[in-house]
């Protein structure tokens, strides 16, 4: 990165703070004059989108459990309280449950333009690996959360999600009795899930900062994929990218209040409107929208471990990417043949989530078989093969610079490269 | 570019409009009808008198069955729902019973309801309930809108779908009833609703179809007791948070001309 402004503080105060506690200084080169690159298009405004996602969740949570009673004969009263007799307590409850699945829909933009632009790659390994590391996170905080709602799919999906981890080997039921504190979901069950469910969003909050320092060390990537080279490839993140990460911000928040003020429950199951009732088995089990295209990798196959193990590999595989993916060039937009299975994987992935949602049996079944296969292959084969005999097209010498580099394969054109 | 964001925001819409019927229960042999209530849409309110009726309906046939637990008389006050008088409350609240406490042999207080009491639950306990109903569970009321997909359009269609003919090559145990909207068709609620079953303050006709709107109307307000308040606060946000784009929109426009 090129630095060529620096921090100077103003007056006797902020000159009295700076050597001791250099907070502005912090702030300032982190968060306004960091340098970005200029050609970010809005992909890149959902780190910022997920960042307040993260926090709307953490100050709506604290509020719900003001009024919520982790205890199985009153956990789905004590909702219906919030949603009936607290003041508000609708709106903070559904801005909740809602708020979880814009979480869940902006991590997957957030995602799949990271495998689009081939953000992963080197030198953002870590950056990535944080960020798979905050969606297992995610995952398992919003399983916990659903549950606290103790309707009938919280109880059930409850029951067949924990029950996977009996499938492990030799230990798998002794850490299941420990996770559920007894032989079936019961009471504390739901009193460690509430427990964790309020720990874990700090935890993703400081693999965050971490995630975000990480950032500010390699500097972002950019739809390009060329390194950023020199200050005419940069402008400053405030004012620029502020007003712009606020605008998409609005945009989305329009979209999330649409769901909140006038269909709160269309993503959610009616079912969980049903008290837990351990005696009466719901028709069809189905998690969470943002859960359905594991759960259909889960179900493709007949062995339960083996489909526990995919389930778990279909995440960990994403770990691996920047050793699976070893083409230089990093943004699809000069891979033509990555581009084709870029959006089939896309495709696959949608796919696998309708799937999930359907009974798991003929042509469902069959469907779900092929697409975890081109999942997994998409990965494990796809990937290192192009990253050998891919042939990349032209692309531009710099960011601020279309000309044509002909040296192809690679965006470091030697005289310019800067470290990055 | 435009392209793939295009594809991308497409394959989003039909994800999630594919999910709306994927949660849905799914079993529904019959269409459901919609007798369009006016509670639906972004502007929509409660019909107060339908909710009056539709009180009426529940408390004096489906009570004796269905308990509402989320439910105090005071919510019968409530804005935004059938807003009956307060006084009209009291009076409702009255003419039930609770225990409440023990005198001074440790004997139980029996007093009548008031409005911050809960609504008369019709059996001590589920065992009860299934004992009085051939062992099914009449389940409680106070959600049933938001527990069944299409909720409210659902209840109207079972409610005044008994008289649907059964099929010949159907056979039913007779403790059960022919309903096609049922899942499985055959439910354990005996036809609940006849003409004329009750006789509205309001001189309306109580059909069996106007009996099964009002009360479907009623059911739905149960649910959700604050929606015309959520649906009057959402027009606000909204329209702040429209304005707030249009500012930001030229903000970004004006920010960036220099840049590229
Ligand atoms: C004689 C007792 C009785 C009365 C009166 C009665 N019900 Fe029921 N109701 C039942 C029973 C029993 C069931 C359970 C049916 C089953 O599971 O097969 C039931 C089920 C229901 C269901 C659930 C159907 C489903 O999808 O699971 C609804 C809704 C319902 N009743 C509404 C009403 C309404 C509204 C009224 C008043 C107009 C009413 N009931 C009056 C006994 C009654
Ligand atoms: C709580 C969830 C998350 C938050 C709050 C968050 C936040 C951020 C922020 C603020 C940025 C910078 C702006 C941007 O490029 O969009 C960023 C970048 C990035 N994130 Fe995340 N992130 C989260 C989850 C994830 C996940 C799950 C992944 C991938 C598995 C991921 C991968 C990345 C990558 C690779 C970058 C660098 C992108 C680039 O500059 O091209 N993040 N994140």
């Amino acid at each position: 990165m090129n630095h060529d402004y620096e921090y100077t503080p103003g007056n006797a105060f902020t000159k009295w703070l700076d050597k001791r506690l250099p907070l502005i200084r912090f702030a300032d080169e982190n968060l306004l004059s960091f340098p970005t690159p200029r050609n970010l298009n809005y992909f890149w405004t959902f780190g910022f989108i997920l960042t307040l996602c993260l926090v709307t969740q953490i100050i709506t949570g604290i509020v719900l459990a003001m009024h919520y009673t982790p205890h199985v004969l009153m956990a789905f009263d004590s909702i219906e309280h919030i949603m009936r007799d607290v003041n508000y307590g609708w709106l903070i409850r559904y801005i909740h449950a809602n708020g979880a699945s814009m979480f869940f829909l902006a991590v997957f933009i957030h995602m799949f333009r990271g495998l689009y632009y081939g953000s992963y790659k080197e030198p953002r390994e870590i950056l990535w690996i944080l960020g798979v590391v905050i969606f297992l996170l995610m995952i398992i905080t919003a399983f916990m959360g659903y549950v606290l709602v103790w309707g009938q799919m919280s109880f059930w999906g409850a029951t067949v999600i924990t029950n996977l981890v009996g499938a492990i080997p030799l230990v798998g039921e002794s850490i299941l009795t420990l996770l559920l504190g007894g032989f079936s979901v019961d009471n504390p069950t739901l009193n460690r899930f509430f427990s964790l469910h309020y720990l874990l969003p700090f935890v993703i909050f400081g693999v965050v900062i971490l995630h975000i320092w990480a950032l500010h060390v390699t500097g972002n990537n950019n739809p390009t994929g060329i390194s950023v080279k020199n200050t005419n490839d940069t402008i400053s993140f405030h004012p620029y990218y502020t007003v712009k990460d606020l605008f998409a911000y609005v945009v989305f928040l329009l979209m999330f209040a649409y769901f909140i003020f006038y269909n709160p429950n269309i993503l959610g199951h009616p079912d969980n409107y049903i008290e837990a009732d351990a005696m009466v088995t719901p028709a069809h089990i189905v998690p969470e929208w943002y859960l359905l295209p594991f759960y259909a990798i889960l179900r493709a196959v007949p062995d339960k471990l083996m489909g526990v193990l995919l389930m778990f590999g279909s995440i960990v595989v994403l770990f691996f990417l920047p050793w699976l993916d070893t083409m230089k060039v990093k943004s699809a937009r000069y891979r033509p043949t990555y581009k084709i299975f870029y959006f089939t994987f896309l495709l696959t992935c949608f796919l696998l989530g309708y799937l999930g949602g359907q009974a798991p049996e003929g042509l469902y079944l069959f469907l779900s078989r092929v697409c975890t296969i081109y999942y997994f292959a998409f990965f494990l084969v796809v990937m290192p093969i192009l990253s050998r005999y891919e042939k990349p097209s032209p692309m531009p010498i710099g960011i601020s610079n279309s000309a044509i580099n002909t040296d192809l394969g690679t965006d470091k054109n030697p005289a310019l490269s800067i470290n990055n | 570019m435009r392209l793939t964001q295009a594809i991308i925001i497409l394959l989003t819409i039909v994800f999630f409009s594919n999910n709306q019927n994927l949660l849905a229960s799914g079993d529904e042999t019959f269409k459901n009808l919609k007798p369009n209530f006016s509670f639906e849409g972004p502007f929509g309110k409660f019909d107060r008198e339908s909710l009056k009726r539709g009180y009426q309906v529940y408390s004096e046939v489906c009570s004796s069955c269905h308990g509402m637990k989320q439910l105090s008389f005071r919510n019968l006050s409530q804005p935004g729902g059938p807003e009956f008088s307060i006084n009209k409350v009291k009076e409702i609240a009255s003419e039930y019973f609770i225990l409440d406490g023990s005198d001074e042999y440790g004997d139980p207080i029996e007093r009548s309801r008031v409005p911050s009491d809960r609504f008369q639950p019709p059996f001590d306990n589920k065992d009860a309930a299934k004992a009085s109903n051939n062992g099914a569970y009449p389940p409680d009321l106070s959600l049933i809108v938001k527990a069944r997909s299409d909720g409210a359009n659902y209840i109207y269609s079972l409610l005044s779908g008994y008289e649907e003919p059964m099929p010949e090559s159907m056979h039913i145990d007779e403790s059960l009833s022919y309903n096609p909207w049922f899942s499985g068709s055959a439910i354990a609620m005996a036809q609940p609703l006849y003409d004329e079953m009750v006789e509205y303050d309001d001189g309306t006709i109580a059909s069996i179809s106007q009996m099964s709107y009002d009360v479907a109307n009623f059911l739905a307000w149960a649910a959700e007791p604050t929606m015309e308040e959520r649906k009057s606060l959402g027009l606000i946000v909204m329209g702040f948070l429209f304005i707030f784009l249009i500012l930001m929109f030229f903000s970004v426009r004006r920010l960036f001309k220099d840049v590229h």
